[in-house]
């Protein structure tokens, strides 16, 4: 019997968005007559946006093994991939500055190399380690994971890493290592965010999670997306996906990693403890005191096909991390 | 010279259909990012409360020019004003379409759950008589009354202020210069209407 599988192919090969991209602008700039003048310099553009939807190549590719595209996979999805022009040029990495393109416009000045990530507690083998160490010890594979963020807007990303379990087994964690914390590179003169007198984040950013979730087969270490090195703005050389989580969990360039026995103080928590829990797991019920998180972006969205959608419990991977937290009110656990 | 005000009314009326001309264009060009809805809500709301600046500063900047030039921004005024409730209106629909689809029901939960919102609503609500209530017949109809109603104005400026504040996330730059702003611009009334009745009282002294 001949069966053709629906997740056989891409939804976002099945629709390139450079084409659809055209067809709206298409339709949009015939409409309007007069405008026919800025039609030729809107064509220009079109065609410069559609080439910035593939990842540029001064980013190194990368060697990788695929993600299994099975439906069933829980590192896969079937869903419409975001354009790499709109992963790499809206996001939030606060030490850029707090719009969604200043770290694409900003990113530029960091220098990622070289790397070093300290690691330190409770842990058997502490120290510097260089990037390079630590990658020749991971091998590089792909996922394909949904990225919500707490804003109630959402992407679906192909990230480059390895799991973060793997790497944190590497340092030895002891018996007392109950969780694990991580820090970004405070480094003013390269990170212009860092230099606003306005902001109300203590630098470094820090996250932390438990360690069992951290050494839940979803928790990913990034060091790329579409299948090249991962771009400054989006947290290289090395930045925490985690995909059940708001994405501000998801700390970018990462240079400590500390084990401790007690719960570290996150970023967000210190800054509004009522707002921004431990765990930021997404969830439909629970919603941030200033907006509703039943819902969610897809992006890219327009105006007038919003593409909103549902936003799911654990951003749809209950099945494989629900077990985390049995018996936990997650009302008040948020 | 009365053919100047008009001709300088009408170019001050285009100048401020400007941000809403090159928004709906960037929007009809795709050209917002991938989150559109996200970005003319964040730009109407800031055209608002920057116009909204515009406005209160208009009478300290008459009484600064007074004696030094011949210009008058009086006039100007009600078009500032009432362009200041047209982006009002605008960042409430397009928050409305684009962020919610017109789903009443979110509307009305999110109106009354989120504080933010809530004083935001009640800001454009209370403009809304005051542009009514801005052509010459209605100021000849209210007399008195006109210049009570119009007081209003600054109610609606701390409520932008609380709307812009209660906001804050990980920066309150923007919060705390428009804060500054409507401070000082309500400050300078307050200093104002505190000399102008010592002046007259020291007249009916005299």
């Amino acid at each position: 019997m001949l069966i053709t599988k629906p997740n056989d192919v891409l939804s976002s090969e099945i629709t390139p968005e450079s084409v659809y991209l055209n067809r709206r602008k298409f339709v949009g700039a015939s409409g309007s007559l007069l405008l026919g003048g800025a039609l030729a310099a809107c064509g220009k553009t079109e065609q410069a946006e559609a080439k910035v939807s593939e990842p540029p190549s001064d980013l190194a590719a990368l060697e990788f093994s695929a993600v299994k595209k099975d439906a069933a996979n829980p590192f896969y999805t079937t869903e419409a991939l975001t354009p790499y022009a709109d992963v790499a040029r809206y996001n939030n990495f606060y030490e850029f500055g707090t719009g969604k393109d200043d770290p694409y416009k900003y990113a530029s000045a960091l220098t990622t190399n070289p790397w070093q990530v300290k690691v330190d507690g409770e842990v058997a083998k502490p120290g510097t380690y260089n990037l390079e160490d630590i990658l020749a010890k991971n091998p590089l594979e792909e996922r394909i994971y949904r990225l919500r963020c707490v804003e109630a807007w959402s992407m679906v990303i192909p990230w480059v890493g390895f799991p973060l379990g793997a790497m944190l087994q590497q340092f030895e964690p002891t018996s007392d290592a109950k969780y694990v914390k991580f820090e970004t590179l405070v480094r003013k003169e390269e990170m212009r965010g860092q230099r606003s007198f306005s902001s109300t984040i203590d630098w470094p950013y820090e996250e932390g999670l438990r360690m069992d979730e951290a050494m839940h087969p979803l928790s990913f270490m990034a060091t790329g997306l579409y299948g090249r090195e991962i771009p400054k703005q989006n947290g290289a050389p090395l930045r925490l996906v985690m995909p059940w989580k708001y994405g501000f969990k998801s700390i970018k360039s990462i240079v400590r990693i500390s084990f401790s026995k007690r719960q570290p103080a996150t970023s967000w928590q210190q800054i509004a403890p009522h707002e921004y829990g431990f765990y930021a797991n997404v969830n439909p019920e629970v919603d941030h005191p200033r907006w509703s998180q039943a819902s969610e972006r897809r992006l890219p969205s327009s105006l007038f096909e919003p593409n909103r959608i549902e936003t799911r419990l654990f951003n749809g991977y209950a099945e494989q991390v629900a077990g985390l937290y049995s018996g936990m009110n997650l009302v008040r656990y948020y | 010279m009365k053919s100047s005000l008009r001709r300088n009314k009408w170019a001050l009326i285009l100048l401020l259909a400007l941000p809403a001309i090159g928004l709906s264009y960037a929007a009809a060009m795709n050209q917002l990012g991938p989150d559109p809805a996200d970005v003319l809500v964040a730009e109407t709301g800031e055209w608002t409360i920057r116009l909204l600046c515009l406005t209160l500063f208009i009478s300290p900047l008459a009484s600064l020019l007074r004696s030094r030039s011949s210009f008058r921004p009086l006039p100007y005024r009600r078009i500032i004003g009432v362009a200041t409730w047209v982006y009002g209106v605008l960042h409430l629909l397009c928050y409305s379409a684009f962020l919610l689809a017109f789903q009443w029901g979110d509307i009305g939960a999110e109106l009354i759950e989120r504080p933010y919102i809530t004083v935001g609503f009640a800001a454009v609500l209370l403009m809304t008589p005051l542009a009514i209530t801005s052509t010459d017949g209605m100021v000849r109809k209210l007399k008195k009354r006109w210049k009570s109603l119009h007081k209003l104005i600054y109610i609606v400026a701390l409520l932008a202020v609380a709307h812009i504040v209660w906001q804050i996330r990980s920066d309150a730059g923007e919060a705390i210069v428009y804060s500054l702003i409507i401070a000082c611009l309500l400050l300078w009334r307050f200093v104002d209407s505190r000399r102008a009745k010592a002046l007259s009282l020291r007249s009916t002294i005299n």
